[in-house]
C-alpha cells in the first residue's frame, strides 16, 4: 500500500515535469467523463420527469379522449355548411362505466374554450364540464369553497369552480365567492375556488399537456343544456362548427395489474361503436411509462456511444503522449534498468503514469459532471436573457427549458472507472514498448 | 582465493545488419574480493562491453560468468536485474542521474527496486544520510541533478551506487567528463571505498587514474593483451 502511494506520487512527479502537456492530454478524458456522466444525467432527467407525469395522470388510470380527426375534403366542399361530428358519446361512457367490471369510476368532461368576463375584465379560459370526482382524479385541492356536486348535477344549475389562476385575474382582489362570471352570455354562481396546480405537460402525442391554472369548472350536464353539443368558431376568416358530446373519459382501474387488459378490453369495445377509428385515442399511462422507459435506453445508447468515442480519441492521444514520453525517457529508462528494476517495475510505473493521467483527468471530469444541474440552469438563464426572448423562442428553447438533468450516482464510478481502464488500455503499449528496451542500448540513447 | 566475480572465456557477438561483430573473443579473469581493476585499452577493443557483461546488462553470447557463486549465463532477464540491484553499484561516465528527482530520490531509486519490495524506511533513511555525508552532500539533498556540478552529481552517483550496499563497483570512465581536480576527488573516494573492502573494476582511458588501481588489465581486439601491475 504504501508502495503503491509512493508509486504514484512519483508517477504525479514525472507528470508535473510537463504540466501543460500533461493537463492537454488530460483534456480529451475530462471531457469524456463529463459528457458521459451529464449525458446520463440528462436521460436520467427526462425520465424521472416522465415518470413523474405519468404518476399525475395515475398510474392506474386510462384516458380516452376524443380526437378532431382532420377534415377530409375540408376545401372542396362548402365548408361553411360542413359540421364535423367526432369524438366520444356519452353512451361511450355508459358502456365503459358500466359494462366493464375492473373499472372502478369513470370521469367523463368536455372542455370548451371560452372568453369569461367579471364585469369589465376579459379572460379566455378553460371550461371544463365534469363531475363532482374530476377533482379528486386531478389532484385539485380547494382553496375557498366547494367543488362541483352531485346536487348540481341533478338540478343542471348555474355554478362555476374557478381555478386560482383565473380567480387572480378576474377578480383580483376581490373575493370571487358568491359573485357570478359570465361565459357565452350566462352568468354563473361561483360556489368554489381551486389551489393552483402544476401543469401536466405532454405525452405521448395524444394528449397535449394541461394547465390547470385559468380553468372554470361547470357540471357536465349544465354545460350540455347551457352550450349544447354543437360548437361554432369563427376563425381566420372562416366559420365551422363542430359536434361533440365528451372529450375525455379517465377510468380509475381496480389494480395495477388490470390496466393493460383492461385497456384492451376498452380499445375492443370502442372500436364496434367508432366507424372512426382515428376519432378517439386510448392513452394508457403505464404504456407511456414503458415508452419513456424505451426512449431513455435508445437515447443512453446513442448518447453513451458518443460519449465512448471521444474517450476513446482521449485515450488515443494519452498513448500517443506516453509514446512519445518513453521515447524521450529511453535513458532514464536504462538507468532503472541499471539500477535494478525489473521489465515489469519498468511496465508498471509508466502504466500508473499513464492511469494517474487518465484517473485524474476521469476526477475532473466527474466534478464537472456533478455541476451538470448547476451548467443547465446557469446555461438556461443565459439563454433566456440573450437568446431566447419573446418570438425568438424556439422549439429548441423549449426543449432546453425542459430538461432537469438528474446525476445519476452509480454513473460517477462507472465514468471514473472507465477512465481509469481507458488509461490501463492504451497505457499498457507504451508501458511495454518501454520495458522492453535493452538496458545496454536504452542507457546509450541522446 | 576468495572471488568476488569470474569472468571464463566469455565471447559476444554482435550482429550488426549482416556483420557480425565479435566484441568479446575469450576473456578471461578473476577477480578477488577486494580487488581494485583499472581496465584500459584503445577505443573498440571491448572494454565497455566487458564491462557490460560484468554489471549482468547483458548475457555473453559464449563463455560462463560466475558472479555471487552463480553463472549469468543462465539467468532470466528479472534474476540479471536482482544481480544489478543487490551485487553491483554502477558509476557511469556522465553520472546518469535521474532529472526530475531530487539528490535524495536519485540515491533511493535502487532501494525501490530490492526483491520483495520493502518499505523504505527509518532504517534506509539513516543509511542514505550517512552515505550523504561521506559523500558531501548532506545539505544538498533537495537539489536537482542540474543545480549541481559534474564532480557533484558524480558524488551524487556514487552514493546512489553504494546504497544497496554491493560487493562489486562497477565504474566505466567514472572521471572522463571531470576536470582533474574533481577526477582526484573522485578516485579518493573509490579508493577508500576499495580499503573498505569493496571490489572495484574500472575501465579508463587515462593512465594516471589507472595507475591507482591494484592491477591494470589491456584489453585490444576482444581479448585480453595484457595484464599486471602499472606501468605493466
Ligand atoms: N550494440 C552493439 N552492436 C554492434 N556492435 C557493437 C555494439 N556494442 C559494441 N559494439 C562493437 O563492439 C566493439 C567493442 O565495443 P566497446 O566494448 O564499446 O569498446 P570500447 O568500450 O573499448 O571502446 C566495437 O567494435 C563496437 O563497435
Ligand atoms: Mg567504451
Amino acid at each position: 500500500m504504501a508502495n503503491l502511494l509512493r508509486t504514484i506520487q512519483l508517477a504525479l512527479k514525472s507528470l508535473m515535469l510537463h504540466k501543460l502537456r500533461s493537463g492537454l492530454t488530460m483534456l480529451g478524458i475530462v471531457f469524456g467523463v463529463f459528457s458521459v456522466i451529464a449525458m446520463l444525467a440528462i436521460g436520467e432527467g427526462a425520465s424521472q420527469q416522465a415518470q413523474q407525469q405519468v404518476l399525475k395522470l395515475g398510474a392506474t388510470n386510462i384516458i380516452v379522449r376524443s380526437v378532431k380527426p382532420p377534415r377530409e375534403n375540408a376545401s372542396t366542399t362548402n365548408s361553411s355548411q360542413f359540421v364535423l361530428r367526432y369524438g366520444l358519446k356519452r353512451t361511450d361512457y355508459d358502456l365503459l362505466s358500466k359494462t366493464i367490471p375492473t373499472v372502478l369510476q369513470a370521469v367523463p368532461i368536455r372542455e370548451l374554450s371560452k372568453a369569461c368576463r367579471y364585469r369589465h375584465r376579459e379572460l379566455n379560459c378553460r371550461i371544463v364540464g365534469c363531475t363532482p370526482e374530476y377533482a379528486d382524479m386531478n389532484y385539485l385541492a380547494l382553496a375557498q369553497g366547494r367543488f362541483i356536486s352531485d346536487k348540481d348535477r341533478r338540478d343542471k344549475s348555474n355554478v362555476a369552480v374557478i381555478a386560482s389562476g383565473t380567480a387572480d385575474i378576474l377578480f383580483q382582489f376581490e373575493d370571487p365567492l358568491g359573485q357570478s362570471v359570465k361565459i357565452a352570455d350566462r352568468r354563473y354562481t361561483i360556489v368554489g375556488v381551486t389551489k393552483a396546480r402544476d401543469a401536466s405537460a405532454a405525452i405521448g402525442g395524444s394528449m397535449s399537456g394541461q394547465e390547470y391554472n385559468s380553468d372554470i369548472y361547470i357540471p357536465l350536464e349544465t354545460m350540455r343544456v347551457r352550450m349544447g353539443d354543437l360548437n361554432m368558431d369563427r376563425r381566420q376568416g372562416s366559420f365551422s362548427a363542430e359536434e361533440w358530446e365528451l372529450n375525455q373519459i379517465t377510468l380509475k382501474i381496480a389494480s395495477t395489474e388490470d390496466v393493460m387488459p383492461t385497456a384492451d378490453v376498452i380499445r375492443e369495445s370502442l372500436k364496434q361503436f367508432h366507424k372512426s377509428p382515428n376519432d378517439y385515442a386510448v392513452v394508457v399511462p403505464q404504456e407511456l411509462l414503458k415508452q419513456a422507459e424505451q426512449i431513455r435506453v435508445i437515447f443512453n445508447v446513442v448518447l453513451g456511444s458518443i460519449a465512448a468515442i471521444s474517450l476513446v480519441v482521449g485515450g488515443i492521444g494519452i498513448m500517443n503522449i506516453m509514446l512519445a514520453t518513453v521515447t524521450e525517457r529511453t535513458r532514464e529508462i536504462g538507468i532503472r534498468r541499471a539500477l535494478g528494476a525489473k521489465q515489469h517495475d519498468i511496465t508498471m510505473q509508466f502504466l500508473t503514469e499513464t492511469i494517474v493521467l487518465a484517473g485524474s483527468g476521469g476526477l475532473i471530469g466527474v466534478g464537472l459532471g456533478l455541476l451538470t444541474p448547476l451548467a443547465f440552469a446557469g446555461m438556461k438563464q443565459v439563454a433566456d436573457r440573450f437568446f431566447f426572448d419573446g418570438q425568438a423562442a424556439s422549439e429548441f428553447s423549449t426543449m432546453f427549458r425542459d430538461m432537469y438533468p438528474q446525476v445519476v450516482p452509480s454513473s460517477l464510478p462507472l465514468a471514473f472507472g472507465i477512465s481509469v481502464g481507458i488509461g490501463i488500455i492504451f497505457g499498457l503499449y507504451p508501458a511495454r514498448s518501454a520495458a522492453r528496451l535493452d538496458p545496454i542500448e536504452a542507457l546509450r540513447h541522446e | 582465493m576468495d572471488l568476488a566475480a569470474e569472468v571464463i572465456d566469455i565471447e559476444k557477438d554482435y550482429l550488426l545488419g549482416t556483420v557480425l561483430v565479435r566484441a568479446l573473443r575469450g576473456v578471461t579473469i578473476q577477480f578477488p574480493k577486494g580487488d581494485f581493476v583499472a581496465i584500459m585499452g584503445s577505443s573498440g577493443s571491448g572494454k565497455s562491453t566487458l564491462l557490460n557483461l560484468l554489471g549482468a546488462l547483458d548475457r555473453p553470447t559464449r563463455g560462463k560468468y560466475i558472479i555471487g557463486g552463480n553463472d549469468v549465463s543462465g539467468m532470466t532477464d528479472d534474476d540479471l536485474s536482482s544481480i544489478r540491484n543487490q551485487l553491483i553499484g554502477f558509476i557511469f561516465q556522465s553520472y546518469n542521474l535521474i532529472p526530475q528527482y531530487t539528490v535524495l530520490e536519485n540515491i533511493e531509486v535502487p532501494l525501490h527496486y530490492r526483491t520483495g519490495y520493502p518499505r523504505i524506511g527509518v532504517k534506509e533513511r539513516d543509511w542514505i544520510e550517512k552515505l550523504a555525508e561521506m559523500v558531501g552532500l548532506s545539505d544538498r539533498m533537495d537539489h536537482r541533478p542540474y543545480q549541481l556540478s559534474g564532480g557533484q552529481q558524480q558524488r551524487v552517483a556514487i552514493a546512489r551506487a553504494l546504497v544497496n550496499n554491493p560487493e562489486i563497483i562497477l565504474a566505466d570512465e567514472p572521471t572522463g567528463n571531470l576536470d582533474s581536480a574533481t577526477e582526484h576527488e573522485i578516485m579518493e573516494m573509490l579508493l577508500r571505498l576499495n580499503r573498505e573492502g569493496r571490489t572495484i573494476i574500472m575501465v579508463t582511458h587515462e593512465p594516471a587514474v589507472a595507475k591507482l588501481a591494484k592491477r591494470q588489465i589491456f584489453m585490444k581486439d576482444g581479448v585480453v593483451a595484457g595484464e599486471g601491475i602499472f606501468p605493466g
